[in-house]
């Protein structure tokens, strides 16, 4: 049954008194929690009125932790910087001190605690606890997500609950919808579906990082998932697993990496039962349009058309203008995210063929392994301080479990006496200490000369 | 070297890079509890594409994706078998 979402601004405007929010839940690997004990409890300590006003960091470990928290933060703090699991502790006091935090919220064991000796720390505890009520004066909170910026250090993106829920419809509800994701909450795409599952009528299961696919599917099963989302990477994995068929969703969602015909084939004919969507979003633009015609790309009809959500392209990038854009950058040296016209260029570059756009990859070269971004010139700065390497070009290479892979070719120093093998081993060795493994180039090719643009550019080729 | 033992033999080069010990290669082994994970086995499809000059993954639009080191194995062969038939009837 369809029912309009009530918009809210902030969520802790949802109704923790509704009917139904004692029976539905979030659910961890290990945990869980109801929604009613998450809006009426809390999980730092009953210290909320410490951070009212405050400009927020959230660096939890624990996934159900971090959910419960931003239930908790939101209409509170003034702004909520939410870190996924993976950011660097390097990163942290930069962000600290380019978000003006004032506060952060972390583990008990956290090494910031200790630390950042100045801000105001609260520890989230493992379980929500009963709050009594306190009364703070409603803000609205501004959510900072992270994506990556091109030297390795996270980029800051503003976004309200009114952006982040303006694509929110009314569809995909009644009292049996559980929804689950391959994502992290802690990003775009996964805070999508968390912000799905509290403004619509169903529960919500949430991914582990330790876990397998197969544990995880089981899981998903045990919990009766209808409406699962991921990147085709996270589908590619889950349908290599012998648990694929523990679920029998009815709504298939994928966005977060160029979709291909092969992958939505492959999913038609393993779940038959279900409607399978792609989605175009990115942090920075928000949720620009889905695709439920069952074919990759979209159609051409898209572009141009009035409505919520306008898109033009234009140097052959997609652009999107729309209520559920980001509204700036955060921090020092930011960039610009709008053009003069409120457009978002997305930097995801298409191709028209007959009445259908086809996208083709990032015009900076952005390579997406598994949902990952990797920028080519982080790689290329490690690969060109090896003694032996004068040049090099990183680039992705098409691949059918992960949509893409790092690829490095190579020009070697003149004088290098070392075997092939060995120098090869040798740089791999120097990129498998200082690189996260996504980003190890998973082949080096020595070439005797690279492309270089008139414009004195690398020329870049991505496949 | 047979496809099987190119397979193998790249399988334990890469658990090498990375330090980790493989399972008894047996066709029933599940190949994402093989220790390598979906980086590690797109890392293995991209080496292969190398060494055999076969991507039985990206060849048609109806993608199959292995669930059993068996099937993994399998893939391979037959696309081998249709290259090898293509040759012929073209040659």
């Amino acid at each position: 049954m369809k029912r309009p979402i009530s918009h809210i601004s902030s969520i802790r405007d949802l109704r923790a008194d509704s009917p139904d929010c004692a029976s539905r839940f979030l659910w961890s690997a290990k945990n869980s929690v109801s929604l009613k004990d998450a809006l009426l409890g809390t999980s730092l300590g009953g210290r909320i009125s410490e951070l009212a006003g405050q400009s927020v960091l959230l660096a939890v470990h624990d996934q159900l932790a971090a959910a419960v928290a931003i239930m908790e933060l939101d209409g509170v703090a003034r702004r909520l910087i939410i870190c996924p699991p993976d950011v660097s502790p390097d990163h942290i006091p930069t962000l600290i001190d380019q978000a003006n935090v004032g506060a952060i919220v972390c583990d008990k064991d956290s090494p910031y605690i200790s630390e950042q000796s100045t801000l105001l720390r609260v520890p989230v505890g493992p379980v929500v606890e009963t709050a009594k009520p306190v009364d703070i004066d409603p803000v609205t909170t501004e959510w900072i997500l992270l994506t990556s910026g091109t030297s390795g250090a996270p980029k800051m993106v503003a976004h309200s609950v009114a952006s982040l829920t303006a694509a929110i419809k009314g569809s995909h509800q009644g009292a049996d919808v559980v929804w689950g994701t391959f994502y992290d909450i802690r990003r775009y795409g996964g805070l999508q579906i968390f912000l799905r599952a509290l403004l619509g009528t169903g529960s919500l299961v949430l991914s582990n990082a330790g876990e397998t696919p197969a544990d995880h599917l089981l899981r998903l099963g045990v919990h009766n998932v209808t409406h699962l989302t991921g990147t085709p990477s996270h589908w590619r994995r889950a349908l290599m697993s012998p648990a694929a068929g523990a679920i029998a969703p009815r709504y298939i969602r994928l966005s977060g990496e160029i979709v291909d015909q092969g992958i939505l084939n492959t999913l038609r004919a393993v779940y038959p039962h279900a409607a399978i969507g792609h989605a175009f979003a990115s942090t920075e633009a928000g949720v620009a349009f889905e695709v439920n015609d069952g074919l990759e790309g979209f159609p051409a009809s898209f572009v141009g058309r009035h409505g919520e959500v306008e898109i033009k392209i234009e140097d052959n990038s997609l652009r999107i203008r729309s209520p559920r854009t980001a509204s700036h950058f955060v921090g020092n040296d930011s960039a610009t995210l709008m053009d003069s016209e409120g457009f978002v260029d997305t930097g995801d570059m298409v191709e028209r063929r007959d009445n259908r756009y086809y996208f083709q990859g990032r015009r900076s070269g952005i390579i997406n392994v598994g949902g990952l971004k990797v920028h080519p010139e982080e790689i290329e700065a490690l690969l060109n301080r090896h003694p032996a390497v004068q040049m090099s070009c990183v680039r992705s290479r098409w691949n059918p479990i992960t949509g893409s892979l790092v690829v490095a070719d190579v020009v070697v120093r003149q004088g290098t006496d070392q075997r092939v093998s060995e120098l090869k081993m040798d740089i791999l060795k120097t990129c498998r200490e200082t690189l996260p493994r996504h980003k190890v180039p998973a082949m080096l090719n020595f070439v005797p000369a690279l492309n270089i643009s008139s414009a004195g550019k690398m020329a870049r080729r991505n496949a | 070297m047979s496809i099987r033992s190119t397979i193998i033999s790249e399988m334990q080069l890469l658990a090498a890079d990375e330090d980790k010990s493989l399972p008894s290669l047996t066709d029933e082994l599940v190949l994402l509890e093989s220790g390598l994970d979906s980086l590690a086995i797109a890392i293995l499809v991209a080496r292969l594409e190398e060494t055999l000059n076969l991507d039985p993954f990206t060849e048609s639009d109806e993608v199959y994706y292995p669930v059993t080191l068996g099937d993994f194995i399998k893939a391979y062969e037959e696309a081998d078998k249709s290259h090898q038939l293509d040759s012929r009837s073209s040659g």
